[in-house]
């Protein structure tokens, strides 16, 4: 009785660091194979046009809405205390130290982790893989590299475009619906925000973007099987980066902020 | 010479290799038949590095393969997979002459081309099929296609994975002539698993049979039909009775 109980809580455990230790194993792999040549530059190029050109509007329009709307939460919570005037700066701070890389990053991770995982789980099923091996070419170094680095290079600009854009939403809902003065809105937006608050949020998206890619690369070449087996990494790969994301940005904040 | 020793293979608890001895000669051309899921392809890619052992020896001239330099090592092979394996995301010329443009013998981009073109016209294919992507071929254009990848190299030794799987008979029949006369003008050595009776009397030169994680015959070609193995029999005559259970 007492083993059945260890066993089924035991067996839960050991899969689940045995996943944690697969996923660290992949992610040592491809930094391993960052610097080594051979280099696909190609293969880059073109991931950074899927990645960071491609997912442009999605983290444009994310950011747009969420900047108006925390300027207008904002807004109504500091009326309670007679300060309303806090609003483009803390905008601006929440945009570049939090919602722009978190936001930016699960968006991304929506549309960058599944595309990959599909893509390169579908290349599992139909043998591409096998082929590249054959090819003699490595499917890490071809498939993953390339892939993880143009996400860890391509976030920062997304979530500093975002930032921007998530700032002008502010910056639109404060002067159209809160009856802020524009210049004043963008002076007190410009004197209360920090470099570091910008910088912590860029190198928050560098790693947020590491994670989107390796979590789609990982469950691909992970992928079992058939239409279903792709369809499990796909989802896998989203839900994992998503929470990797929540997960390293509190991280993050803490080694950024706590003191 | 590929020389297989006692190879083993299982996938749980399903023992598809159980001690597979086979040799064969360079410069032959070798058909590996039996039913499906009886571990055919498996066996390829044992040879060929893509799925390890449990135990048993894989020697390519004398040489183990898992202690060979893998670049070396697959460098003189070239292999056409079962549903083509071509890269969805390159096209057709990219694809051939995938392995000319990498490596420390890149070849520049425009020879490498022609070099591909000229492969896309031995299998049969225009000049103008180059420029197009594999999702915009049929099926026996795309299994043409990886013809011309695995030749494009010139490797000595190439497997083709059931080559006319899900053609129809005629383009079954060029394919197959068409193995063959690359084999024979290559001087390659050639492996391949088909189901296809037809493709086993126009490519092999010896045959084998794998059944129960093991080779249960081997021989001539111009033996096959002589042989008195039951097993061979059944398979070869496609009979539904006799010692190969018809439902696996």
């Amino acid at each position: 009785m007492i083993e059945t109980t260890l066993g089924s809580l035991g067996r839960p455990v050991l899969r689940a660091v045995a996943s944690v230790g697969r996923v660290v194993l992949f992610a040592v792999a491809v930094l391993g194979h960052i610097l080594r040549p051979p280099f696909y530059l190609r293969e880059l190029g073109a991931s950074l046009l899927q990645i960071g050109w491609y997912s442009l509007p999605v983290v444009g329009l994310t950011a747009i809405f969420t900047g108006g709307a925390l300027a207008l939460q904002i807004y109504a919570g500091g009326s309670r205390f007679n300060a309303e005037s806090v609003v483009p700066s803390i905008v601006a701070i929440g945009m570049t130290r939090e919602l722009g890389p978190v936001l930016g990053g699960l968006m991304v991770a929506a549309r960058v982790a599944s595309s990959i995982a599909a893509e390169i789980g579908t290349m599992k099923v139909t043998e591409q893989i096998d082929a590249l091996v054959t090819l003699s070419t490595n499917p890490l170094k071809y498939l993953a590299v390339p892939r993880v680095l143009a996400a860890t290079l391509a976030m920062p600009v997304l979530v500093a475009t975002g930032d921007a854009i998530g700032i002008m939403g502010g910056w639109l809902v404060g002067i159209t619906r809160l009856d802020f003065n524009s210049a004043a809105y963008l002076k007190n937006t410009v004197d209360f925000l920090e470099g570091w608050d910008i910088g912590s949020g860029l190198v928050k998206g560098a790693v947020f973007g590491f994670i989107v890619a390796l979590m789609g690369c990982y469950h691909g070449m992970s992928s079992a099987r058939g239409a279903q087996g792709v369809g499990a990494a796909t989802k896998a790969a989203v839900v994992s980066a998503s929470v990797l994301i929540l997960a390293a940005n509190y991280l993050l904040t803490e080694v950024f902020f706590s003191s | 010479m590929i020389e297989l020793h006692q190879v083993h293979k299982r996938f749980g608890d399903n023992r598809v290799l159980q001690g597979v001895n086979l040799n064969i000669a360079s410069g032959s051309s070798m058909v590996i038949i039996g039913g499906s899921g009886t571990g055919k392809s498996v066996l390829l890619k044992c040879i060929l590095g893509l799925v390890r052992p449990d135990s048993g020896t894989i020697t390519l001239d004398g040489q183990d393969v898992t202690k060979a330099d893998r670049d070396a090592f697959l460098s003189r092979f070239g292999m056409l997979f079962q549903g083509g394996a071509l890269f969805d995301s390159l096209r057709v010329w990219e694809n051939v002459a995938f392995r000319l443009v990498r490596g420390p013998k890149a070849l520049p981009k425009e020879a490498a081309r022609a070099v591909a073109v000229e492969k896309l016209r031995r299998v049969g294919l225009k000049p103008a099929t180059a420029d197009l992507f594999p999702a915009e071929l049929s099926g026996g254009m795309q299994k043409r296609v990886g013809l011309a990848r695995a030749i494009a190299a010139e490797p000595e030794i190439i497997f083709f994975d059931e080559p006319t799987t899900g053609l129809d008979p005629i383009m079954s029949g060029v394919i197959n002539a068409l193995i063959r006369e690359i084999v024979v003008e290559m001087g390659a050595t050639a492996m391949t698993i088909t189901h296809d009776m037809s493709s086993v009397r126009a490519i092999a030169d010896t045959v084998a049979m794998l059944h129960g994680g093991v080779i249960r015959w081997t021989g001539p070609v111009s033996e096959l039909d002589a042989t008195d193995d039951p097993y061979v029999q059944q398979f070869i005559h496609g009979r539904a009775d006799g010692p190969i259970e018809s439902v696996r």
